[in-house]
């Protein structure tokens, strides 16, 4: 099966998401960031869906476990990049996305990640 | 465009129908946003088709009314069927381990939706979504 590439950068993960979803994806990409969290003791997480034309409730569902799965690891999950589109239909569709931080690209997400942005412990 | 009868029986299925979906959402002219929202309908109504239904199928046309077009989508299974479906259509209800959202998701996020299906007799969802 084909699986995300994770990228290190610094003391960040980035999970740049270019192919069209399948769960099956979705669900590898869980195990391997909790995995990849705790070799490389990364205290963020960047997942870029500027890619991605639709967010359904599975991969919601995905997003909100990999921030709460990072966050037991001790490590913080920003997404980036959603298009407007898809932040309308999130909406509609009843999905809130509560408890995730968002920024507007990668650049923002890493500030918001980096001690000097703020996200500092 | 045709009708077009895809297969749902696994995950890489329900990639080819949101595939499938959005190509005939952009020949009908449907908005970015109307085309988005359809995909995502159409995403969750495969998923509980290959889920729930154990598999079926999707059809996927283009339609007309006068001058409007729009793109109706028709998800099948011959699963177990839905007993209650005013309980499967309400937000936060899974049998499964979901969280309940898609099928009432789904409605919100179309013009039209219909659900025929009765228990041991299989599922079918219509979606329509027109251009405005
Ligand atoms: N094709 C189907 N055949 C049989 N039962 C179905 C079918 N589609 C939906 N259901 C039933 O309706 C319930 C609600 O479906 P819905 O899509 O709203 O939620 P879910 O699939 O459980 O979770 P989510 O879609 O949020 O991941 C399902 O849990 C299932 O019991
Ligand atoms: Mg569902």
């Amino acid at each position: 099966m084909e699986r995300l590439p994770i990228l290190k950068i610094g003391q960040m993960l980035l999970v740049s998401i270019q192919v069209d979803l399948r769960d099956d994806m979705v669900v590898a990409l869980q195990e391997d960031l909790a995995e990849r969290i705790v070799e490389t003791g990364a205290r963020g997480v960047v997942i870029d869906i500027t890619a991605l034309d639709i967010v359904d409730s599975f991969t919601g569902r995905m997003l909100a476990t990999i921030a709460a799965l990072s966050r037991v690891l001790d490590a913080e999950t920003v997404v980036v990049g959603m298009r407007p589109a898809v932040a309308i239909t999130l909406v509609e569709l009843g999905l809130s996305l509560d408890g995730i931080k968002t920024a507007l690209d990668v650049e923002r997400g890493i500030r918001l990640l980096s001690p000097a942005g703020g996200a500092a412990r | 465009m045709t009708a077009q009868e895809l297969p749902i029986s696994g995950d890489a299925d329900v990639v080819r129908v949101r595939q499938a979906v959005r190509a005939a959402a952009v020949e009908a002219k449907l908005s970015l946003v109307d085309q988005t929202k359809l995909v995502t309908a159409a995403s969750e109504l495969a998923r509980n088709t290959l889920t729930y239904g154990g598999g079926g199928g999707a059809v996927v046309e283009q339609v007309t009314k006068g001058l409007r077009k729009g793109v109706k989508a028709v998800f099948h299974d011959k699963g177990p069927g839905i007993a209650d479906v005013a309980q499967a259509l309400t937000d936060g209800f899974t049998s499964g381990s979901g969280m309940g959202l898609g099928l009432g998701g789904a409605r919100r996020l179309v013009d039209e939706f219909a659900i025929e299906t009765a228990p041991g007799d299989g599922t079918t969802v219509t979606v329509v979504k027109w251009a405005r």
